[in-house]
């Protein structure tokens, strides 16, 4: 019992140090963008576009196919589902306020967790484990400029652009479905589409992306930067960053709804 | 003579380290190390794994703070001095790791120049000249657009000499840099150790655990043992302590071989030891 104890006091204090870490890296990140030109050490843009090729550019593919994938669906439960009450005319309300508000943020930022979290996360404790970091720190470049910032930065760019693209693909692959089904133009359909959808809406699930992206990137980071232990090291940091990645998006998301929708 | 031996002072060290303690957790791995290194000077640190060389570097470096103890570089304390300060600092400071640290997204003449274009303001054509002669130095000419991956052991610890001296660097130092490497590529790249104090006066501690690498490019000895200071001498001095370790460590002899079958039977089965 008492070792059960020990074992969740030191989880909770691993974590409660982590979240600090993260804390510690953005209020960094932001620093050195901040005030690093002046000392003449910026975060070197060349370096955030690169990191903004791999997560946004490099995604677009399967960005696309998962949102229009989502899309369809969400197309046709809205219809079975409003059909039982012979409501299917309404279909186009619910598919534009879930698709914006929440499917797109959500399925971007469980996208990017998984590609460009593991990433960052396999390229840092990689580097971690080579000296990599520490070669860097006796160059006399902070990590956090040159390697942390400039993916932060790249991800809450892109994150919010891949899922105004995803409210795109997701919206027009509903379209298709809907106006077969409905005998209605497409143009009637985006139409109900803009009536229904506000700025707010819009600005709920782009603002959710840039958390997502942010978080995605802290989380990432503070995995890679702990690792240890070869190659083994970077499998286990790895995945636990994507699994710490997806949870806390989820986490944020939920309480993201409750505090913007509820409060 | 002894008159005038009085009358010029001892010129001040490029390193001072004294009472340097430091640990892992609860562990105390460094035992109050005090340490001089001169000007020009080559200094390797050897000792056993893990006899606490590689944690020793580790701290001359800056890359670790001490628990306790003062580490001067070039007159500066490096336990106290502030970001600035340590940045100056760190552009008179050239390290080569083990197994070199060299950026695998960069290619060989991007790892080299990477010093350069974050602490000069020269203009691209002049760091790629400066990173081109420091290659031609450690005889890796024409490797400059190779990736890190495509390089040979050998090659990868030269290249990583090569980023470390392109800001010509007064302190240099070396983690390992024979390990791993066959006899030739090995002994030229204590050559090149040489050349490189030779020609450019560089003040060099070099961590190593190969006696006969240790034995050529020094000018003192540091013997490390258990995270402590067992000996500093010349070559020489070394090799004739009759310290049971320091011979241990010449001969490769294993603590263990000292251990007399006996008691290492008591020792696996927890018998106590008889009495006589």
């Amino acid at each position: 019992m008492l070792r059960v104890a020990e074992g969740l006091g030191r989880s909770v204090v691993r974590g409660v140090e982590e979240v600090g870490f993260a804390g510690a890296l953005f209020l960094e990140s932001v620093l050195w963008a901040a005030l690093g030109p002046a000392r003449r050490q910026p975060v070197r843009l060349t370096a955030v576009f690169a990191q903004m090729m791999q997560i946004g550019i490099g995604a677009l593919p399967i960005a696309t196919v998962l949102s229009a994938t989502i899309g369809m669906m969400l197309a046709i439960q809205s219809l079975y589902s409003l059909g039982l009450f012979g409501a299917e005319s309404f279909a186009t309300i619910g598919i534009a306020l879930s698709v914006v508000r929440e499917f797109a943020p959500l399925i971007i930022g469980i996208l990017i967790a998984g590609r460009s979290g593991s990433a960052i996360a396999a390229r840092f404790s990689t580097m971690m484990i080579n000296q990599e970091v520490d070669a860097l720190r006796a160059i006399g470049i902070s990590p956090v400029r040159f390697l942390a910032a400039p993916a932060l930065f790249a991800m809450i760019v892109m994150v919010p652009c891949l899922t105004m693209w995803a409210n795109i693909v997701a919206l027009t692959a509903a379209g298709l479905f809907v106006t077969g089904a409905l005998q209605i133009s497409m143009a009637a359909y985006f139409a109900d589409v803009i009536a229904v959808l506000s700025v707010n809406d819009l600005a709920h699930g782009l603002g959710k992306s840039m958390l997502f992206a942010a978080m995605v990137a802290l989380v990432s980071t503070v995995n890679g930067a702990l690792a240890d232990g070869g190659a083994e090291g970077v499998g286990r940091r790895t995945t636990r960053a994507v699994v710490h990645s997806i949870a806390t998006i989820i986490v944020v998301d939920m309480v993201f709804a409750f505090v913007v929708t509820a409060g | 003579m002894a008159a005038l031996e009085q009358t010029i002072p001892a010129p001040t060290p490029a390193i001072r380290v004294s009472g340097l303690q430091a640990h892992y957790g609860a562990q105390q791995v460094l035992h109050d190390i005090d340490l001089e290194v001169r000007p020009g000077e080559i200094v390797v640190v050897m000792g056993g794994s893990g006899s606490g060389k590689s944690t020793l570097l580790r701290h001359l470096v800056g890359l670790t703070r001490p628990t306790a103890g003062r580490i001067e570089l070039l007159g500066t304390d490096i336990t106290r001095a502030g970001a600035l300060e340590m940045l100056r600092l760190r552009r008179r400071l050239g390290v080569a790791f083990q197994g070199g640290a060299l950026f695998s997204s960069m290619t060989v003449l991007e790892n080299i120049i990477l010093p350069l274009q974050e602490h000069t303001r020269l203009d691209r054509k002049t760091m790629e000249i400066m990173a081109r002669l420091k290659l031609e130095v450690v005889s890796l000419a024409g490797a400059d657009r190779l990736m890190p991956a495509q390089l040979s052991g050998g090659m990868l610890k030269r290249a990583a000499v090569a980023r470390a001296i392109v800001m010509d660097p007064a302190l240099l130092f070396f983690d390992e840099p024979s390990a791993g490497l066959d006899p030739v590529v090995s002994s030229a790249l204590d050559e090149l150790i040489l050349k490189l104090r030779d020609a450019m006066g560089m003040t060099m501690v070099v961590v190593t655990h190969e006696l006969e690498s240790a034995f050529k490019i020094a000018d003192r000895i540091t013997v490390l043992d258990r995270g402590r200071i067992l000996l500093v001498d010349d070559v020489d001095g070394v090799r004739r302590s009759d310290n049971a370790r320091i011979q241990n460590l010449l001969n490769r002899r294993s603590e263990d071989a000292e251990v007399d079958a006996k008691s290492y039977l008591q020792r696996l089965t927890g018998e106590p030891a008889e009495t006589d």
